[in-house]
């Protein structure tokens, strides 16, 4: 009823549902590498990009599809670790801004890159296609990339998470979110637990990168940016310095993205980012520490 | 501190944009479009460094303050005959009204410094990253509705028929302008106040300064500039929303923190060695001479070394070519290494 006056059929529903998965795994990722390193990776979904010309490449030379996938995640992997070696390594202890800026430039970098590679023009993504065909389920018929979304980022954040609170390693992640320097003092080892975040957050990056180009077909050298930038805008309005937060706010707004883009009318759909953005602005003024964080937050003080 | 002493500030900055100018002028036609655009980008950067630089908060919307001077620019000089042939679905009093050149950029700059207080009202109250995402979202927005909003503009297709008067020295009169206005606001005692803000916060918010008030004030300013050059852009080419996006953000940003975002010298060096190093390699696809060696590459080089180049300045020096300072004159500076050495052996 109230769906139906809301102008929201079920298939939307679960096209939002599987968006917000998505970008939750990309809040998470993002958030892990902020957390220690106090790094906002801008060059994300470069990296998300790279995973899906991966995949472009393994239909192109017709590998089997879990090849593909699995090319996808070395290729991802190798390129995450490469920039945090090479870039955030040497500028760990620069401001925010010169790091951000510097992420800003590896994307350009990558992106460029692929352009020079593939031009312009954009590559049908070729495998994995029949995964967008509509399963039926209780007489809905609903794409099965949207109901493996879903599946994959419960299960993938249910992984992290028992990672994260039962393990020493998940311990030591989560001391060094809090406080990197007293976790140093007090044993935590720092490149063990950067690396660590840099891995999970290059595989949840390559696993969104199969979501994404599944459910998006087409790959431009651009694929990905408009991702990481709402997922980014996300993460803040959540609560960029708990993982939970975080990713209730990358969840959020992918939802929402979804959600909207069903429900408006189609002579407003082109304004769907405004409506997003604004809805940020507005969430960020009322709370600028994050809306799903507890209320205060922190003041410095001298 | 004497004013003499002082002038080679703005001077040597200003003096460089001369000196860009009148190698243009030098240089085949065909060449003179890297040097103009490169006037424009510094105009721009410096736009940017009014906000970033004296404030140290990090911005992403002032290239929506340049697409909105470039609008009204845009829009107010298009002859009025073609006004309806282009944007058909213009609202009436923009149709009937149309400006000089002058006049178009004295609006540019003007409505530039409205949107920027409008925006700037309610968000200059954020910091941090908070204030990073939110003048993301302004930028987003302002994009979605230049691009689909055919009331104020052409929409999705760019700005023909605006007429070409940014030639060289009307660019880099505007760029001078630009250094002029940016110097004498950060040698006012706003200036100052926001740059004490920069340093340190809380000292500063405890001498009595309204760190809101101070950041409001550089971003009208700074939204001003944007504007005015903004409109220089539209009267260079027919520029599209697009043009006025995430590109051209990412790369005057890198421009302001590859020459060092804490001075005017930075800015200006950061926009005249990055966009050279850009357009040196953009003009190699067709072959250029460097010093009798014939160099030549591939499309999209250009951009790859630019990414590159950034990188390694960025690891390099942090702070930037300039390390963030002004130009001083040498006989100071070896003072100052004097009173340091003094300091260090007493």
């Amino acid at each position: 009823m109230i769906l139906a006056f809301l102008n929201l059929t079920w298939p939307t529903f679960a096209t939002a549902l599987a968006l917000g998965g998505v970008y939750a795994l990309m809040a998470v990722g993002i958030g892990l590498v902020f957390g220690v390193l106090r790094l906002v990776n801008f060059a994300y979904g470069q990296l998300i990009m790279a995973g899906a010309f991966a995949l472009v490449y393994g239909a192109r030379h017709h590998l089997p599809n879990w090849e593909s996938i699995l090319l996808c995640f070395g290729v991802v992997l190798v390129l995450s670790v490469l920039m945090d070696r090479v870039v955030f390594r040497p500028l760990r202890t620069s401001s925010p801004a010169v790091m951000l800026v510097a992420t800003f430039a590896v994307a350009f970098l990558l992106q460029n890159i692929a352009l020079l590679k593939y031009g312009p023009l954009p590559r049908p993504i070729g495998s994995l296609t029949d995964l967008n065909a509509p399963w039926d389920i209780f007489g809905v018929q609903i794409k099965k990339i949207a109901v493996i979304s879903v599946a994959t980022a419960a299960g993938c954040l249910a992984i992290l998470q028992l990672l994260l609170s039962k393990t020493s390693l998940g311990l030591h992640m989560r001391a060094a979110s809090a406080d990197f320097r007293t976790a140093r003092l007090l044993g935590v080892r720092a490149n063990r637990v950067i690396g660590t975040a840099v891995i999970i957050s290059g595989l949840l990056a390559a696993t969104s990168a199969v979501m994404l180009s599944v459910q998006a077909q087409d790959i431009t050298y651009t694929f990905g940016l408009q991702d990481t930038i709402i997922v980014l805008a996300g993460v803040v309005v959540g609560g960029m310095n708990r993982p939970i937060p975080a990713t209730l706010g990358g969840f959020s707004i992918g939802f929402a993205t979804g959600i909207l883009g069903g429900v408006l009318p189609s002579n407003q759909t082109q304004y769907l980012s405004s409506f997003i953005f604004a809805a940020v602005i507005v969430v960020l003024l009322v709370r600028p520490n994050g809306l799903f964080t507890r209320a205060g937050g922190t003041v410095e003080r001298v | 501190m004497s004013l003499a002493r002082r002038l080679p500030e703005v001077l040597v900055p200003a003096l460089l944009v001369l000196a860009t100018a009148l190698l243009g002028l030098a240089v085949s036609s065909y060449l003179q479009a890297y040097f103009l655009d490169t006037l424009i980008k510094v105009a721009i950067v410096v736009g940017l460094y009014v906000f970033i630089g004296n404030s140290g908060v990090l911005s992403f919307g002032q290239i929506s303050f340049v697409a909105v001077g470039a609008w009204t620019a845009g829009v107010l000089t298009v002859p009025k005959e073609q006004k309806l042939v282009l944007m058909p679905g213009l609202a009436h009093f923009l149709v009937t009204t149309t400006v000089g050149n002058v006049a178009s950029l004295a609006l540019a700059a003007a409505v530039g410094a409205v949107f920027a207080f409008a925006v700037g009202l309610p968000l200059m109250r954020l910091s941090g990253l908070a204030a990073g995402i939110a003048t993301f979202a302004v930028l987003e927005i302002t994009n979605n509705i230049l691009n689909y909003e055919t009331r104020i503009g052409p929409a999705l297709n760019n700005f023909a028929s605006v007429p070409a008067t940014t030639g060289m020295w009307q660019a880099a009169v505007g760029a001078i302008i630009c250094i002029g206005v940016a110097y004498a606001y950060q040698r006012t005692r706003f200036g100052r106040m926001l740059r004490a803000t920069r340093e340190d916060p809380a000292a500063a918010a405890a001498a009595g300064i309204s760190i809101y008030r101070q950041r409001l004030l550089a971003f009208t300013v700074a939204g001003a500039l944007a504007g005015f050059a903004g409109g220089l852009f539209v009267h260079l080419q027919p520029v599209a929303a697009n043009d006025l996006f995430l590109d051209l953000t990412f790369i005057t940003l890198a421009m302001l923190v590859v020459g060092g975002s804490g001075s005017l010298l930075g800015a200006v060096v950061g926009a005249l060695a990055v966009n050279g190093v850009y357009s040196f390699f953009t003009a190699a696809v067709n072959t250029v001479d460097v010093f009798g060696w014939h160099l030549h590459v591939r499309a999209g080089t250009a951009q790859i070394v630019l990414g590159a180049l950034m990188v390694i300045v960025l690891i390099f020096r942090p702070s930037g070519l300039t390390g963030g300072r002004e130009f001083s004159l040498p006989r100071r500076r070896r003072r100052v290494a004097d009173l340091e050495k003094a300091r260090a052996t007493t």
